[in-house]
């Protein structure tokens, strides 16, 4: 059922006024049965196997079962995102297991700079130079017709 | 039901869709505003870090220009949209986008480098990166510019409200709270609509538990085309849909596969379709010029496989995955470390691939034991998405950058702020623009700079707040709730059993006074399917087809009164389906409109087969919608060639 919530590892983030994955999900189908303080995905027809659910649980509690309506079962694909890297597991149907690893940011959390380090450049708001420009385009000067 | 509370909102400059349009305008708009002491809010239906159609990752920038000019992509833009771009507006971006792309470098974006330090080319235009977190690095950027105290997650923006004392300019939104009984209304001086595109307004290959595996994620639901178009502004090339071929069921993407590991496809019994088509004689030259050139547009490449799956019934289509590794890796020689080596990176990029933007292909191959160098893949034309960012072209029809135009187009193409629409205050980016397309995740990105700027500058030029009428928001306000109301009042006409497990309990319920979201969703899409050019009509359409998808669009919308939503959850739901309806109909029309076959292999007229250069060639099919009335007007707006393309300059 595309993405799902083992029951036994979900401790529904412990209570707090906003899960993890029901913060994530870009189609608002993780959602949280309150009695039972545990997720589930609310309309598996509508999960686009993203993996961002997976991703920031932090009990590793969600997984996913590919498409039963053409995907075999048995075989699983597991992330584990670190800060710096993302590694993958890939468990194939006939038991053959392969992992990679890749990077996913060069910079610290939360430290992208909007100018990107290119500080604001010599534009007004009158002329064509977007704000960074023309330092940011590595170049000296903005193209146009007729250059 | 709960009373619903209004949130009242007044910003200078309202952002709505932070995806990679909305990212940059955010990034651009807090500097021009903290320049101008003015205000920017962004509001997303979604959670910004992950929100859009980069929501999942991405393998590749798409467009970079390195030391290329913006002519020389221009003249690969039109070439592949069959000589219909606006020129001024592709140009426009693609004279900023390097400055972009260093700016997500130093974001933390991983781009690939070789030995030397420079950029890993997938295509000439393409750069390689390590994208699983594209989106969150760049919504960092915007929430660093903006401020998270000015950013609304999960408001799904419905209707925009115009000015009471002038019609043609916008004065505010309203949306509502995807979780609780709360309707936000927006006053501004200006907006950017920057909402994507749309998918499931055609029935997708799969409707089982795969139903929201269509290529284009199911959350973009034409929100950029019904804001734009009800309200009041002129849109245009609403009838071209992009279609990709894909690897089949996963929707894996194929460019690293043909561009940097060089891999080929032919028909299931061999036959080199492409090659062929292309040699003397082939069906290519059919359509000139741009079959006879390369590179091969995409509705051109797709043309020719539909050929051969649909015409010849020498299908599926197989990319040969295993000859082109075992191509790259024997360029190791004889040397078996270095083959091992070798094939172990080609392995881990292949991979690297799905994992970063489409990791269900990951999953599918997984669970079928397929090796890619083990043997062939079947590739597959997708259903019709909506992604004027792609190789599509909907969207609005905008204003253009003043000093990329000739006297000619500067009167028709210009008209005082760069990407604002017919409509004033109201500008448009990323896939809700018209025209400019293969502008991708960093063209995009750019495309809302540019909006943002001029925004930016629109509203110092008009320091007055407008105002909308309150009477009209009232009207909304009950329209947005009506869904939940007519659930309570209905709910038990019928009886919907117990939870006990002895019998199933039905997933929708029937009720002859309402219609869920559900319904209507595959109400649409069997109709855009049989009707208006889907895979199940492999991709043919005629004016009678045409008309009648117009008259059962003209049915469902009169259902869409009688929606019904349980929760606030299934509330969206309801909404995203009445914004897919309209650009459902507008499609339609613009498809009727145009009275030829411009793009073989997105969609086919069959009573008009050709493509039609006299009459077609050298205009837009544009249209206007009155909301009031509920009525299209449809218009052909010249289109003028800026520069002469004397040599397309392609992929490689
Ligand atoms: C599968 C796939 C693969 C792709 N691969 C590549 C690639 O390799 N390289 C590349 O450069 N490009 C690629 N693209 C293209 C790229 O993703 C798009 O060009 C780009 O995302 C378009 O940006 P946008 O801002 O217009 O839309 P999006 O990025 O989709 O953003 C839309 C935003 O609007 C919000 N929204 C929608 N409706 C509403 C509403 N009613 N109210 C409030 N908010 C709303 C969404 O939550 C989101 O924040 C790919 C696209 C897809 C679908
Ligand atoms: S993020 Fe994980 S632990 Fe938290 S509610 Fe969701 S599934 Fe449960
Ligand atoms: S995989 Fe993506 S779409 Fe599916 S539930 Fe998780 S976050 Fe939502």
């Amino acid at each position: 059922m595309p993405s799902f919530v083992i029951n036994e590892k979900c401790d529904g983030c412990k209570g707090g006024d906003k899960t993890a994955c029901m913060y994530i999900c870009p189609n608002d189908i993780m959602v949280l049965d309150e009695e039972r303080m545990k997720a589930y995905n609310c309309e598996p027809e509508f999960c686009w196997e993203c993996f961002n659910c997976v991703k920031i649980c932090p009990t590793q509690a969600i997984e996913v079962r590919g498409y039963a309506d053409f995907c075999p079962l048995g075989a699983s694909v597991v992330p584990m995102r670190g800060t710096e890297d993302i590694m993958w597991t890939v468990k194939f149907r006939g038991g053959l297991i392969k992992r990679f690893k890749f990077p996913i940011r060069t910079t610290a959390e939360g430290s992208a700079k909007p100018d990107g380090g290119y500080g604001a450049g010599t534009g007004a708001l009158d002329d064509q130079l977007l704000y960074t420009e023309p330092a940011s385009l590595k170049a000296d000067k903005l193209w146009t017709l007729g250059d | 039901m709960e009373e619903f509370k209004t949130v009242e909102v007044t910003t200078d400059f309202l952002i709505i869709g932070p995806g990679m349009a909305g990212t940059g305008a955010g990034v651009e708009a807090a500097h021009w505003a903290k320049e101008n002491n003015l205000k920017v809010t962004i509001v997303d239906k979604a959670a910004m870090e992950r929100s859009g159609a980069v929501g999942m990752g991405l393998s590749a920038i798409n467009q970079y220009q390195g030391e290329n000019s913006p002519v020389d992509y221009l003249s690969y833009v039109r070439q592949d949209l069959m000589g219909c771009c606006r020129d001024d507006l592709v140009m426009d971006i693609s004279r900023h986008v390097n400055g972009s792309v260093h700016m997500m470098e130093n974001y933390g974006l991983p781009i690939w480098l070789d030995a030397d330090g420079n950029y890993v080319h997938e295509g000439r235009w393409q750069l390689m990166i390590n994208g699983e977190s594209y989106k969150a690095i760049v919504a960092e950027a915007a929430k660093n510019a903006v401020g998270m105290d000015n950013i609304i997650e999960r408001v799904f923006v419905l209707r925009l409200l115009l000015d009471k004392n002038d019609k043609k300019k916008v004065a505010g939104a309203i949306g509502f709270n995807v979780r609780g009984p709360e309707i936000y209304v927006f006053k501004f001086k200006a907006c950017l609509v920057c909402a994507g595109g749309a998918v499931h307004v055609f029935k997708p290959r799969s409707t089982g538990e795969g139903l929201g595996r269509a290529w284009y994620p199911p959350w973009n639901a034409g929100s950029s085309s019904y804001l734009t178009t009800t309200a009041g502004a002129e849109m245009s090339s609403q009838e071209v849909v992009f279609i990709p071929g894909r690897y089949k069921d996963g929707y894996g993407p194929v460019g690293a596969w043909f561009l940097l590991f060089k891999a080929t496809a032919t028909s299931a019994t061999g036959f080199n379709y492409m090659g062929e088509g292309l040699a003397e004689g082939g069906e290519l030259h059919n359509w000139p010029p741009y079959g006879e050139v390369k590179p091969i547009p995409t509705c051109l490449r797709n043309h020719l496989m539909m050929i051969e799956m649909f015409q010849k019934g020498d299908g599926p289509i197989l990319i040969h995955t295993d000859k082109a590794i075992a191509k790259l890796a024997s360029a190791a020689g004889d040397d078996k470390k270095a083959y091992a080596k070798a094939m172990k990176k080609l392995e881990a990029e292949a991979w690297e691939d799905f994992l970063d933007m489409t990791i269900s292909q990951a999953i599918l191959w997984a669970s079928k034991d397929v090796f890619p160098e083990e043997g062939p893949s079947e590739i597959m034309p997708s259903e019709p998405y909506f992604i004027g960012s792609h190789s599509g072209a909907s969207g609005a029809w905008t204003s253009g950058p003043e000093d990329i135009q000739t006297e000619e187009s500067k009167k028709e193409y210009f008209w005082g702020y760069n990407r604002m629409t017919t409509i004033k205050g109201l500008f448009a980016a990323g896939d809700a623009v018209g025209n400019s397309s293969h502008k991708f995740s960093s063209g995009s990105f750019t495309e809302g700079r540019i909006a943002a700027k001029a925004a930016i500058k629109y509203i110092v030029d008009n320091p007055e707040m407008p105002e909308f009428d309150s009477a009209e928001v009232d009207k909304i306000k009950e329209a947005i709730v009506l869904p939940l109301k007519h659930y309570e009042e209905h709910k038990n006409y019928t009886t919907m059993g117990t939870a006990t497990k002895k019998y199933p309990q039905p997933v929708e319920e029937v009720n002859p006074n309402f219609i869920t979201p559900k319904m209507v969703i595959f109400r649409l899409n069997k109709i855009m399917d049989e009707y208006v050019a889907g895979c199940g009509s492999q991709y043919n359409c005629s004016s009678i087809t045409l008309n009648i998808a117009l008259d059962l669009l003209k049915l469902l919308k009169e259902d869409l009164s009688k929606l019904a939503a349980r929760s606030y959850h299934e509330l969206l739901r309801c909404w995203e389906n009445i914004h897919r309806v309209q650009i459902a109909e507008a499609h339609t029309r613009h498809k009727l409109f145009r009275e030829e076959t411009r793009w073989p292999g997105y969609y086919y007229r069959t009573d008009f087969r050709k493509m039609d250069n006299e009459k077609w060639g050298k205009v837009f099919a544009n249209s206007v919608y009155d909301a009031e009335k509920d009525e299209f007007t449809m218009i052909a707006r010249p289109l003028y060639h800026l520069v002469e393309i004397t040599k397309v300059v392609g992929m490689v």
